[in-house]
């Protein structure tokens, strides 16, 4: 599974890897419903943590899409909030 | 943002990762449904990979002119603080704990400043990095995407063209949006700190961070010169004071020179008539029974010691001194 870290760039991770992801992805998921500003900065170092541990670099020429896509590091509750809209942070 | 819980509760219950995720798509398909034939996709695509290409770069050049800004303030303050230490440092040296106290309070102003700004200059730094990195890698791949369009466009038919599309555009265009993120946060940084740093400008300017206080921009140093320049007129008059005493005529020194008139006089009415020569405290004095040196002492009154003596009695040393 292919996952970009904004900011950064993407990383391939083995299929295996990925279940311990979700449960941080699932932190994530609840720190922001709950709007609590430092479990959400928390779980997304943990999260980013966990994909930079478990992946490698993906080359630069590759054109492969990401089957997921997390916030930069030190992007905030809103901004991330404002990436899960439509008319957000995302230039079209 | 706090007000968001409840309306954005629906939205963030589905995955962070896959909300994300679904916006970028979301994004790249809006653009792929613009065209009719598909293959002209990849050329506007291309277009667009170019420009975004120049703006990246653009990015890079105004973050390093933000952070060279900030690191020529940064030498400017820390000039201003290390003449700050030397004020304070002289102003203790003359007694002038006041002054140095003064001194060392801009200085810790400076210093805060200073630090403020070499976190701003870190931030730069960083960020600057990181939007030359994405700058590399978004040319690798508009490189691979030019040479897929090259391909695609050659061999497929419209109809079977448009799978190869949509997966080289979905790649390239999630850079796209990364790269185009990555700008306008460098941007947005970088706004904030020029005016941060116009307002240090302004600050360096009016003086203000040499005087914290209100009092006039350069207080310190012009009370340390005046004391300076008081300093050298006593060294001056000690120096000259030490040359009279070891020269020929010893007994002149005994008179305090400019002294008080207070006691010129009471010297003059008192010691003056009496025999001289033992009052030189130096010891260097003549015997008595000599007799050159007390032939010219009488006639000069104390009172003229002072200006009379210095020309007369030692006129190659007097032009010596500034």
């Amino acid at each position: 599974m292919i996952v970009r870290i904004l900011g950064e760039g993407q990383l391939s991770i083995d299929d295996p890897a990925t279940a311990g992801l979700s449960d941080l992805d699932a932190r994530l998921t609840a720190a922001i419903d709950a709007g609590d500003e430092p479990a959400f900065r928390r779980a997304l170092k943990a999260l980013i943590a966990g994909v930079h541990a478990a992946g490698t670099p993906v080359p630069a020429d590759s054109l492969q899409p990401s089957e997921l896509i997390l916030p930069y590091e030190d992007a905030d509750l809103a901004e991330v909030r404002k990436m899960m809209t439509d008319e957000g942070l995302i230039p079209g | 943002m706090e007000a968001g819980t409840g309306t954005k509760g629906t939205a963030a219950s589905m995955s962070v990762m896959k909300r994300v995720t679904l916006i970028f798509r979301s994004k790249a398909n809006k653009a792929l449904d613009r065209m009719e034939d598909p293959r002209e996709t990849l050329d506007y695509s291309y277009q667009r990979q170019l420009e975004m290409l120049q703006k990246v770069r653009r990015g890079v050049a105004d973050v390093a002119t933000s952070r060279k800004r900030v690191e020529l303030q940064m030498n400017q303050i820390q000039q201003q603080s290390n003449k700050l230490e030397k004020q304070a440092r002289d102003a203790l040296g003359a007694g002038r704990e006041d002054l140095a106290r003064e001194a060392l309070t801009r200085r810790s102003s400076a210093q805060s400043q200073l630090s403020d700004l070499q976190a701003q200059y870190a931030s730069l730094q960083a960020e600057e990095e990181k939007l030359t990195v994405a700058s590399q890698r978004l040319q690798s791949k508009v490189d691979a995407f030019r040479t897929r369009k090259e391909t695609i466009k050659a061999t497929y038919t419209a109809a079977e063209a448009q799978t190869r599309i949509n997966e080289a555009f979905s790649g390239i265009s999630e850079e796209m949006g990364d790269v185009g993120m990555a700008i306008q946060r460098a941007e947005d940084k970088t706004a904030q700190m020029q005016a941060r740093a116009g307002a240090i400008d302004e600050l360096l300017a009016s003086g203000a961070l040499e005087d914290v206080s209100g009092t006039p921009r350069d207080d310190i140093q012009a009370e340390l010169d005046r004391m300076g320049a008081g300093n050298d007129v006593e060294l001056e008059l000690q120096k000259l004071r030490g040359e009279l005493g070891s020269g020929s005529t010893p007994e002149l020194e005994a008179g305090p020179p400019g002294g008080s008139d207070g006691n010129a006089a009471r010297n003059s009415n008192s010691g003056r008539t009496a025999p001289a020569p033992p009052q030189t405290a130096d010891g260097v004095q003549p015997s008595p029974g000599n007799g050159a040196p007390t032939a010219a002492e009488p006639t000069i009154p104390a009172s003229d010691v002072g200006e009379s003596a210095i020309p007369s009695a030692d006129p190659p040393r007097t032009s010596d001194q500034p």
